[in-house]
């Protein structure tokens, strides 16, 4: 009896360690994978050679990803690109960690951090706002930054972007493209921020089409922030979307517009009439995968990683000062990209609604 | 029962967390970590005084979430639901709170009470559903785990949330509890300076620890619980009426639950926010399978996972993956839960060739 039992547990705990190294293995892949293309984004020296200074880092940067982490291609890895980019460019030192899936450590992981010694610590993501607050105000001789919101603490470098320009541009660039007459539009998590994408991307639709309809989901509502990272839900919002008949959607959902791109493919493939996806914060089209990239229209651009790259010059250059930073379409905090081609016919009229909204001929609404 | 037998039983966990130790040391070998150096690092990073106080403060609510788990276990009952009793309770009680004003003492207690209440009739639910409609308490209550979480976002996005036009970026999130119904850390009071803040709601686990140890095994509504768990039929015919016990038991295990969120509430975050720990019922059900339902195996269990996780934050920092931590977590709770099985079988079967051998004496 007792025998046949250990038995049973030898087999188990092998199968159990089949899996765990199998799924280890895998992760690893992942991460090497993701890390190197926004490097080739940001057209940053190719190689990832080390600073040309040898008296040591110029100082020395931590970072706490946001949900999803880094590998989201899109909002964590952009803010990556940035960091990547200073250690190549500016010779800083940098580590990155990523909080735990219900992301109760971030406190805890911006507090280890700063007692590593950090000269600058980068929370990614508004969900930052009260963590990053409670140990700016423990640690204040260290500077910190916070992409998406802005706290009260002195110390910390609050980054934020006027998501609704550039989602009103590819709101115009689907109005001008649609042939149904008919867009989508996919939020992570139904609260402010995310309503700005969408806001901007219906008055968009509405500016070049105004006969067009917009048919607007969101994944998750707070406080369920997993919005961001749920690829297949995206996937069944975007196949439910398209089948009601809107041919373009446009996604500000991080790692759930994974599910939107397939989506695209899938439909495309099966009706034989082409339906399109537009990405966001990272030119997606330079992101996914080959087989995918010809669904991706265009991508509202939020130069995440500009911001964290002039925020960790700052501190090189010894300029940083807390309080907000405004990355807007006049320091192309935000824009589309063109890559691919999709949208060079209608780039003139794209620049021209970019112009009329810098001069402030239009005021982009920033609630739906 | 042989001395031997009784040390193998003690024994046990300790066997078994050094088989976890050795597996996981073996993983560490195949990715090419250095086995040493890392549990090194967690040790050293994990018994800081900084890490030691962040590790009591976590097991608060997952030893109390493993207690609430464990009144169901006792009677044969798998509570899912400590999930989304938890959030729900927490969220009514945060809202409670912050609109009441109250004198300290009665404004925490009514915190409690109102969070104990609404996580009790969240799981009363699943009792009465099975009792009155045959729906079992697993289905029940990983559905009430849904549907708990739903109201939880709307509540706090549509009624609870007061919107600010100064700042359109603000997350939904309650009101702060006024002074009176925060409970201080107990920093003061044991004169621990310099570190962060020791939860005072350790105290209140520690009472619920007490409270399940007396309910469970002093009292005769106990008796019938652990009858019921462990021969349902026979505790019918000695006068338990199964039904009301049902019931009872998910009265008291969501009760229970209830108390998960109140160390975050009252005693660090003050207010229901989009921070509010979240995942807490489900590891609860771990931490009571390895403390195997025992008010201080338990406690021990919600310290050696704070402490894993805890630990493990300093592997990033060190080129080691923290998802180690994961799979040590994952290993842990395996080989523990299979040694109790293995030795709580050999033992029957020893005892019983015992009993039969001197059996043949007398005869």
């Amino acid at each position: 009896m007792t025998r046949m039992k250990s038995k049973w547990l030898i087999l188990f705990l092998v199968l159990g360690l089949v899996m765990v190294a199998c799924g280890g293995s895998d992760t690893a892949e992942e991460v090497v994978e993701v890390a190197e293309e926004p490097a080739e984004e940001l057209e940053s020296p190719a190689t990832t050679a080390a600073p040309t200074t040898t008296a040591g880092p110029t100082a020395s940067i931590g970072m706490v990803y946001d949900i999803g982490g880094r590998g989201d291609l899109s909002f964590n890895d952009m803010a990556y690109a940035g960091l990547e980019r200073a250690i190549n460019e500016l010779g800083v030192d940098g580590v990155d960690l990523e909080p735990s899936e219900g992301g109760e450590n971030r406190a805890e992981l911006l507090g280890l951090l700063a007692e590593q010694g950090k000269d600058l610590i980068i929370g990614v993501g508004f969900l930052f706002a009260d963590s990053i607050t409670e140990v700016a105000t423990a640690n204040e001789g260290v500077n910190f930054g916070i992409v998406d919101s802005v706290v009260e603490p002195g110390n910390v470098a609050g980054m934020v972007f006027t998501e609704h320009e550039g989602s009103f541009l590819v709101g115009v660039a689907a109005g001008l493209k649609t042939t149904t007459k008919q867009v989508g539009f996919i939020g992570g998590v139904e609260f402010a921020l995310i309503q700005k994408f969408e806001a901007g991307f219906v008055a968009g639709v509405a500016a070049a089409c105004p006969e067009c309809t917009v048919d607007v989901k969101y994944a998750t509502v707070p406080p369920d922030f997993s919005g961001f990272n749920l690829p297949d839900k995206g996937k069944e919002i975007a196949l439910a979307q398209y089948e009601a008949g809107a041919d373009i959607i446009y996604h500000a959902a991080g790692g759930t517009g994974a599910g939107l791109f397939e989506a695209a493919k899938e439909v495309s493939e099966s009706t034989g009439s082409k339906v399109w996806a537009i990405g966001v914060d990272a030119d997606q089209y330079q992101t996914v995968s080959d087989e995918l990239k010809p669904y991706i229209l265009t991508s509202m651009l939020k130069r995440v990683d500009n911001a964290v790259y002039l925020t960790i010059k700052a501190i090189v250059d010894g300029t940083f000062a807390g309080g907000v930073s405004v990355f807007d379409l006049s320091v192309d905090g935000v824009g589309y990209s063109t890559s691919g081609g999709y949208v060079d016919d209608i780039v003139d009229q794209l620049e021209d609604y970019k112009a009329r909204i810098v001069s402030g001929e239009i005021v982009v609404p920033d609630t739906p | 029962m042989k001395i031997y037998l009784k040390i193998l039983s003690f024994f046990t966990p300790v066997i078994a967390l050094a088989i976890s130790f050795g597996l996981t040391t073996f993983i560490l070998i195949m990715i090419d970590r250095d086995p040493v150096e890392t549990f090194t690092l967690m040790f050293d990073y994990g018994t800081t005084g900084k890490s030691i106080i962040s590790i009591l403060n976590r097991s608060i609510p997952l030893y109390i979430s493993a207690v609430a788990v464990a009144v169901g276990f006792k009677m044969g009952m798998f509570n899912i639901g400590v999930e989304g009793q938890y959030i729900l309770g927490a969220l009514i009680a945060a809202q409670v709170g912050a609109v009441l004003i109250l004198p300290r003492p009665l404004h925490v207690l009514t915190i409690f009470i109102v969070a104990a209440v609404v996580s009790g009739i969240w799981a009363g639910i699943s009792g009465y559903l099975k009792v009155k409609k045959g729906v079992h308490e697993v289905i029940s209550t990983i559905m009430l785990n849904y549907i708990g979480a739903g109201i939880v976002a709307y509540l706090l996005a549509n009624v609870f949330f007061e919107k600010d036009e100064n700042n359109s970026l603000k997350v939904p999130q309650t009101n702060y509890l006024s002074e009176s119904g925060q409970l201080p850390p107990l920093n003061n009071i044991l004169g621990i300076e310099d570190l962060p803040n020791l939860n005072s709601f350790i105290i209140g686990a520690v009472f619920v620890g007490i409270f399940y140890y007396w309910l469970v095994w002093k009292t005769s509504l106990g008796f019938d619980l652990r009858a019921t768990g462990l021969n349902p039929v026979a505790a019918k015919f000695s006068g338990a009426d199964p039904n009301k016990l049902i019931v009872l038991a998910m009265l008291i295990s969501g009760g229970i639950a209830g108390l998960v969120g109140m160390s975050n509430l009252v005693g660090y975050f003050h207010r229901y926010t989009i921070d509010f720990p979240t995942g807490l019922g489900f590891a609860g059900i771990t931490v009571a399978l390895l403390g195997r339902n025992h008010p201080v195996g338990m406690a021990l269990g919600a310290l050696l996972i704070s402490f894993l996780e805890r630990s493990s934050q300093i592997l990033d920092l060190n080129n080691i993956p923290k998802e180690i931590e994961r799979i040590m977590q994952g290993i842990v709770i395996l080989v523990v839960v299979v040694s109790y099985e293995v030795v709580r079988r050999y033992i029957l079967t020893q005892e019983v060739k015992l009993a039969s051998r001197m059996v043949d004496k007398d005869e």
